[in-house]
């Protein structure tokens, strides 16, 4: 603000980079019209509420999220600092026409680590369709050595929990908040996960993320 | 029984086995689906019912079938598995089973307005006013982050050390209480007397009001609540306690009629 002279930074709703009807009839207008417009949108304006003339309003996403996390002790912004985060990072996992097999050195990783890409999917289909109540499933890369050689896991997590209080690269990202799929697939999660991944997942974010996260882990 | 809570239990005769099981019910609410329309739509009753709290039951008796818990009722199982947090497998099914039925049954067509008698007196007496108990109740069901439940309760102020009693129990440290919990958690973990919830996971009231958790509470309170059934539960909570006191005083005598009988014994001789 220039009166003060004090660079004052609030975090920003960005659309999802297709329109709102993109992905119809999978993932439907309404349920954009509700999630991002929303919900996504709520987490933001009241996380720059609470954010705002605090030491935490010159940080970043990434950094709010971090420091509000407090080992586990939440400090009032980390819901929805890290539901901000979690939503954007969801909306880029998707594009019209998704699904299909991820290629190239993404592929080639999880064949490694998870012995095929089948066994990755049930995986991820398990961790999704298992989290009691409100959570995300993701794929993540660790970046610190593991006795058994494994980079890529599968996790879940609850409510605004997000892999990077764990000191992971998150690579891909599926909401299991009833409301990411109660107006389209009503109680039938199991059938909004397969649908995610056949018809809506970007493996080219995901490979483009796991190109990003392995240069910060060199 | 003074509960006016009861879980049905069917008991199958296995004629082979010449064994007893039991399997937890699915009742239907007390009303029609359609009955609490349009604050709660039928669609939503369908859904609610008829898939999610089905599921927790089904789920739950495919878990027990065969176990030592098939012979136990709901609320032993949800005790049972829950295990001081690190529950067993049926814990989350059990617990929602048992929230749904409770949940039905604290709802009715034309609900709302105002308690009356004794439990509009503790009400008063615990919290201020009714205003003051409903602004307490309304900010725990909006502020549980996820899923989850709100609920007023009845304490019955037990200490929480094993060996400690209350050695003057009065009706006067008795109080209500406001609580949440996440996702399938309850009370009665808690040792204390549920009176009324409101079910705040999104596939509660999303049909009917997507993201408006707030309105979905309001509306709850205004026109859905049924204070007869928070009532009779009070009167149950209570005579439970009554009753538990006797129990334990009893037991208290008891063993101090061990310790006086030798005493007495040697009265005897002195007479």
């Amino acid at each position: 603000k220039a009166g003060r002279g004090v660079i004052t930074a609030s975090v920003e709703l960005k659309p999802p980079p297709y329109a709102l009807d993109a992905l119809e009839p999978l993932m439907s207008r309404q349920t954009f019209e509700f999630h991002w417009g929303k919900h996504h949108r709520a987490y933001v304006d009241n996380l720059n509420k609470q954010i705002a003339g605090t030491e935490l309003d010159s940080k970043t996403l990434e950094e709010i999220i971090l420091v509000t996390y407090n080992k586990g002790d939440f400090l009032p912004p980390f819901n929805n600092a890290a539901q901000a985060w979690n939503h954007q990072f969801f909306w880029e996992s998707l594009k019209p026409g998704g699904g299909g097999q991820p290629s190239g050195e993404l592929l080639e990783s999880i064949n490694k680590d998870f012995g095929s890409f089948e066994a990755f999917v049930k995986e991820f289909k398990t961790a999704a369709a298992t989290q009691f109540g409100s959570g995300w499933a993701w794929l993540v890369l660790n970046p610190r050595p593991s006795e058994d050689g494994k980079k890529l896991s599968v996790l879940k997590s609850p409510n605004a929990i997000n892999p990077l209080v764990l000191d992971y690269y998150p690579l891909l990202t599926l909401d299991v908040w009833e409301h990411a799929y109660y107006l389209d697939f009503q109680n039938r999660r199991p059938d909004y996960i397969s649908t995610f991944l056949e018809k809506l997942v970007s493996w080219e974010a995901v490979s483009a993320r796991l190109d990003a996260a392995k240069v910060k882990a060199a | 029984s003074t509960r006016s809570f009861q879980c049905r239990r069917s008991r199958k005769r296995d004629l082979k086995k010449g064994v007893i099981k039991a399997s937890v019910e699915l009742k239907p609410p007390p009303y029609a689906l359609d009955a609490l329309e349009p604050v709660m739509s039928r669609e939503t009753f369908e859904y609610h019912w008829g898939k999610h709290h089905r599921a927790y039951v089904d789920n739950l008796n495919k878990q027990i079938a065969g176990t030592e818990l098939d012979t136990k009722t709901l609320e032993e199982i949800i005790l049972l598995t829950y295990n001081k947090g690190d529950f067993l497998p049926p814990f989350n099914n059990a617990a929602q089973a048992w929230n749904h039925e409770f949940f039905w049954e604290s709802l009715k067509p034309g609900g709302g307005g105002q308690p009356s008698g004794e439990l509009s007196r503790l009400i008063d007496r615990d919290f201020g006013s009714f205003e003051a108990f409903i602004n307490k109740f309304k900010t725990a069901a909006a502020t549980q982050f996820g899923c989850g439940w709100a609920w007023l309760v009845y304490k019955a102020n037990r200490l929480d050390v094993g060996n400690a009693v209350n050695p003057r129990p009065s009706q006067d440290d008795k109080k209500l209480l406001v609580v949440k919990s996440p996702n399938a958690i309850n009370p009665l973990i808690w040792d204390y007397s549920p009176l009324l919830t409101i079910d705040v996971w999104e596939h509660a009231y999303y049909l009917d009001y997507e993201n408006r958790r707030a309105d979905y509470i309001s509306t709850f309170v205004e026109k859905l609540v049924c204070w007869e059934a928070v009532s009779a539960r009070l009167d149950a909570a209570k005579a439970k306690a009554a009753e538990r006191e006797a129990r334990e005083e009893e037991a208290r005598n008891g063993e101090s009629d061990e310790q006086s009988g030798s005493e007495k014994n040697m009265q005897l001789y002195f007479d």
